[in-house]
């Protein structure tokens, strides 16, 4: 039926708008195998998460969170996304509204060298702050003699997550404001509006969906890195755990509800992500 | 004569002073501590760090995992962008949501919950154990979380250029006679070649990072199943930063040769992108 190469007699089984057995037959093996596949490597690790995690009831579910060490994880990376969202929310609108409304030389360079971040291991995001700050790196005497730590503490936490969110917000908006263009902005400025005026009534209400999605996914990703803070956090119990190197030390403790107690919190995070993807996408503004 | 193209709007000088400024000072200075610090290392001992036995075995299984998880995904991501970009199905727009999960979700949350249900009394691993397939602490193990993480990269660089398949001329060579494989031959496929191309490489490049799910199902052996970047983490646990510098300055390199690779096969589909469109 299925002829390799165009021939008289397949002309009757293939013809266009006509469905066939083997359409349909062809249909619904790719939908198997597509769902069978995101099945095995997609929605059975999700649903583990929430299985394992209320497998010893809904009482030793919220039971986990009473725990002092736990909570101290939630607060640091809370602390931590609080610090950072904000700082490379405003670089990336400070990064858009040059790069997309001004012409000047090296641009591309300029925007290939903000997403470096994403090209590099976070292992490796994390070692750079070390070999600056850590005890035997470059500034690691200077900081020892005047009593400040940077690695195994907060800032270095900070530093780290800060590189490896660094382009998330950049990235959304300026794509999106080079393509709505700047018409409305030069006809405010031209009428009289000063610089932060026209920003606030002009710019942000016509990038705010684009906006609102790069800040929900930086902060997805502030809050669930991994490897970047592993390099940097010294994993002191309580004090310089997040919430995703808590996991890991509850996991390999074999206290498996309350690594997937903290687990299924940073998976809901991911999920309300998603959704406002979906509904930022809904508002007719798509990525490239 | 100045450095920008002359405009009405405000904002140029301190919009573009504070962008590099914050650029040099969190990306660029740390990447240049990085290439110090390798560089500071004598030129044996360099060699004598990146092309050890253990080095070299971190190696073949980064990129052996990677390439394996990417061509996997270079299948299966053109099987879901086809399912999704052609068929309509109940759920359709919960599967398509669905496929940045990976992206969003924390890679501890992936690492440990792929272990548990590939582990040998995990849901999946259990009906593999009979046949003899290990999965989890295994380069198996690698390979799958690896194909999970890198899954959205090539179905998102997939889905568009499918979208943009001519249906008509789909239409008219099936009305001339040809089959469907015949016309996924010749007309699908090198429309979506660039896009597919782009993809594995896209999946292959965040494969080799990634160090947050591997850790918890690879098992972590030296030689067998250890990582690049674990085998990094180690030297800086030992305070051998500048070994571990060494070998983040090889992954880096490699890094920049496949971005150079995807920006070339990006400029490639414009290129025919454009030549098909006269």
């Amino acid at each position: 039926m299925a002829a390799a190469l165009p021939s008289a007699l397949a002309g009757d089984a293939t013809r266009p708008g006509q469905r066939t057995w083997l359409h349909s037959l062809v249909r619904w093996l790719f939908i198997a195998v597509s769902l069978t596949f995101l099945a095995a490597v997609l929605l059975a690790p999700l649903a583990t998460v929430f299985v394992m995690a209320l497998a010893r009831g809904l009482q030793a579910y919220l039971h986990s969170f009473a725990d002092p060490d736990t909570a101290a994880a939630v607060r640091l990376t809370l602390t931590t996304a609080l610090a950072v969202v904000p700082i490379n929310t405003l670089f990336g609108l400070a990064a858009a509204w040059a790069i997309a409304k001004f012409e000047f030389p090296g641009k591309s360079i300029l925007i290939t060298l903000i997403d470096l971040p994403l090209a590099i291991s976070p292992v490796i995001s994390g070692m750079v702050f070390v070999l600056l700050f850590g005890l035997h790196g470059w500034f690691g005497v200077w900081l020892r003699e005047h009593d400040l730590s940077i690695i195994f503490a907060l800032p270095g936490i900070m530093l780290a997550t800060m590189f490896v969110t660094f382009p998330y917000v950049a990235r959304e908006l300026i794509p999106l404001m080079q393509q709505l263009g700047n018409d409305e902005e030069e006809a405010a400025i031209t009428l009289g509006a000063g610089g932060w005026m026209t920003f606030f009534h002009v710019t942000l209400p016509k990038i705010r969906w684009g906006l609102l999605y790069g800040v929900v996914l930086c902060n997805a990703r502030a809050m669930g890195e991994f490897g970047a803070v592993s390099v940097v956090s010294g994993h002191i119990r309580g004090l310089t755990n997040t919430m995703p190197l808590h996991i890991e030390i509850l996991y390999n403790e074999y206290n498996f509800v309350g690594a997937f107690a903290v687990a299924s919190l940073l998976t809901l995070l991911a999920a309300l992500t998603l959704v406002v993807k979906t509904l930022v996408e809904r508002t007719g503004y798509r990525r490239r | 004569m100045s450095f920008r193209q002359p405009s009405v709007l405000p904002g140029f000088g301190l919009t573009f002073g504070f962008t590099t400024f914050f650029l040099s000072a969190i990306v660029l200075l740390p990447l240049a501590a990085l290439a110090l610090a390798a560089a500071s290392l004598h030129w044996s001992d360099f060699v004598h760090v990146v092309l050890s036995p253990r080095a070299l075995g971190s190696y073949r299984l980064s990129f052996g995992a990677s390439f394996l998880a990417a061509a996997i995904n270079l299948v299966f991501g053109l099987i879901i962008a086809w399912t999704l970009v052609r068929y309509e199905f109940p759920g359709r727009g919960l599967i398509d949501a669905l496929i940045d999960m990976p992206f969003a979700l924390p890679t501890a949350v992936s690492g440990i919950a792929l272990t548990t249900v590939f582990a040998h009394n995990g849901w999946i691993g259990r009906y593999l154990e009979p046949w003899g397939v290990k999965v989890a602490y295994t380069w198996l193990g690698v390979t799958l979380a690896l194909t999970l993480i890198s899954m959205p990269f090539a179905v998102r660089a997939v889905q568009p250029a499918l979208l943009e398949v001519q249906r008509d001329l789909e239409e008219a060579a099936e009305t001339l006679g040809a089959g469907r494989i015949y016309v996924f031959r010749r007309i699908i496929l090198p429309a979506v070649l660039p896009a597919l191309l782009t993809g594995f490489t896209l999946a292959f490049a965040r494969a080799l990072g990634e160090y947050g799910s591997v850790i918890f199902i690879a098992g972590n052996l030296p030689m067998k199943t250890e990582i690049t970047p674990l085998l990094i983490v180690i030297h800086l646990e030992e305070f051998d930063y500048q070994g571990a510098a060494a070998l983040g300055v090889v992954m880096l390199g490699i890094s920049f040769v496949v971005l150079l690779a995807i920006n070339l096969l990006q400029a490639w589909g414009r290129r025919r992108h454009v030549r098909a469109a006269h």
